[in-house]
């Protein structure tokens, strides 16, 4: 590899993340999920696989869900971020679909609940009408190993009710 | 699972991508990064620069021409499944994009950046294929136009230069399509949903009023390292009256071009597949184009 100039390899971000505003130097090969964990220790978005097949990495990127692990964290100068961190309110309570994993048993292990949560809470925040079709498919993207997907599926069902208001 | 170190470039406009890409040398461009990230990500590529193609505005994008429907290599695969215009003039390409990944990688992933990467199962270089698009190129030493007949040269590689850029590709949609008679279908099957497809089969069907076929194209996914369309079953169809018996006899043609074989996946297996879908998009085609008339 043939010598490449520090100005080159490292740029400076500005990112808000979870409505905190953060700017830092990153390395420009390091992806969006590296920079989340380590640099800014947010260790709520989990990375399974690297690679964009688990889904574990979900965050919301400008309000679409995307796979952290298949963008650069210097392709997200200026977004808006939201991760699982971000879900809940500052005073503790919890998003609809938290809330509703919390009743239907979602989780077992949690290595793949914050993509799960992050995918659902922005897919039925655009949506909250999604019927059981529509929510496998949003979450098709996501694998499981513990669960065999049934309570997660139950949980966004409720979590979509909830946020459509008829309870 | 880290990428080697890389000069990061983010042109503007084409002109400064076209700079970067004469001046510089093992580039690689990153559009969605779909399939790119986890290239760099388990060092299968390692370039020394990235051209971040992302903050290119002309290359997003969808529009009307005189020629077809024109959409630009950095149009998201949300964006163009969701596109008034696309479900107006090219529905089936709408419906083929409901099989490519999943809500995240749609997100980000591009229409350009698959038909680059040209993977033998990908729905919209099959897409691509069906209506003969023209693929929109360029580069430091100027611009041309590639019909998708000969835009792949062999397994994964893009008629493309080292040099060379897609920014755009134009389907010449079907006139008529959503009036009376063009109609339209696409099926897949895969492992799971959202994985690459095994085969894939899209068709575009014009009738008469007497459900005469004046025009047909199929075209299949998975079956070669390219896109192929079903020459001898579209002429097969033209002039006759599109029913079930006819959908039957032609889309036995299906099963008897030569597959590609893999560790997983026989010819045979792959040949029966082949026809069952294009049977089932024959027949979408053939209800859409007749209202439900025919079922
Ligand atoms: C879990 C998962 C499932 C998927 N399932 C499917 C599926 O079912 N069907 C399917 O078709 N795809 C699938 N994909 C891949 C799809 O999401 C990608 O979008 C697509 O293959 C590449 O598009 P991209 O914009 O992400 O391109 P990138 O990954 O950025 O680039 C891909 C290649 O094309 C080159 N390139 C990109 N744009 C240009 C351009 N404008 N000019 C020149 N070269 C360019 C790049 O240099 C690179 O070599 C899947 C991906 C994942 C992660
Ligand atoms: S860590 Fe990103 S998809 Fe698995
Ligand atoms: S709860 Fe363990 S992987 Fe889903």
């Amino acid at each position: 590899m043939s010598e490449l100039d520090h100005a080159q390899t490292t740029r400076h971000i500005r990112v808000t993340v979870n409505g905190v505003q953060y700017e830092r130097d990153v390395l420009t090969r390091t992806h969006l999920g590296d920079f989340l964990r380590q640099d800014l220790g947010l260790t709520g978005t989990h990375l399974g696989c690297e690679h964009g097949v688990c889904g574990a990495c979900t965050i919301i990127l400008d309000g679409q869900p995307i796979r952290s692990c298949l963008m650069l964290a210097v392709q997200a100068d200026g977004a808006v971020i939201r991760t699982i961190e971000g879900l809940a309110q500052a005073d503790g309570t919890l998003h609809p679909v938290q809330e509703a994993f919390w009743d239907k048993h979602g989780l077992q292990c949690g290595f793949c609940t914050p993509g799960m949560v992050t995918t659902l809470a922005a897919v039925l925040e655009a949506d909250p009408t999604m019927d059981e079709v529509a929510i496998r498919e949003a979450i098709s993207g996501n694998i499981c190993r513990c669960t065999g997907y049934e309570t997660i599926v139950d949980a966004a069902l409720q979590a979509a009710s909830r946020m459509r208001g008829d309870h | 699972m880290k990428a080697s170190a890389f000069a990061y470039h983010d042109p503007k406009t084409v002109q400064e991508l076209n700079s970067l890409l004469g001046s510089l040398d093992n580039v690689r461009i990153l559009a969605g990064g779909q399939s790119l990230m986890p290239m760099l990500n388990m060092r299968y590529a390692f370039p020394d620069h990235v051209i971040d193609i992302n903050h290119i505005a002309d290359l997003s994008g969808v529009a009307m021409t005189p020629a077809g429907l024109r959409i630009g290599a950095m149009t998201r695969q949300r964006i163009v499944r969701e596109h008034p215009l696309v479900l107006e003039h090219a529905p089936v390409l709408a419906e083929a994009l409901h099989w490519v990944g999943h809500v995240q990688t749609r997100s980000r992933g591009t229409i350009g950046g698959s038909l680059c990467h040209l993977d033998p199962a990908a729905e919209q270089p099959c897409i691509a294929a069906l209506y003969d698009a023209v693929l929109h190129v360029a580069g430091p030493r100027g611009a041309r136009d590639v019909a998708m007949r000969d835009w792949v040269l062999s397994y994964m590689t893009p008629n493309l230069e080292p040099d060379e850029a897609l920014l755009g590709l134009t389907l010449p949609v079907w006139s008529g399509l959503q009036g009376q008679n063009v109609g339209h279908g696409f099926h897949e099957f895969a492992r799971r949903h959202g994985d690459y497809a095994i085969v894939a089969a899209a068709a575009l069907v014009s009738l008469d009023a007497g459900s005469v076929v004046r025009r047909a194209s199929i075209a299949l996914a998975g079956v070669d390292v390219r896109p192929v369309r079903l020459e001898a079953a579209e002429q097969a169809l033209v002039g006759h009256v599109l029913d079930q018996g006819l959908i039957a006899k032609v889309s036995a043609m299906a099963a008897i071009i030569e597959m590609m074989e893999d560790a997983h996946i026989t010819p045979a297996y792959r040949g029966r597949l082949a026809q069952t879908m294009t049977k089932r998009a024959l027949t979408d085609a053939l209800n859409r184009a007749t209202g439900g008339r025919n079922v």
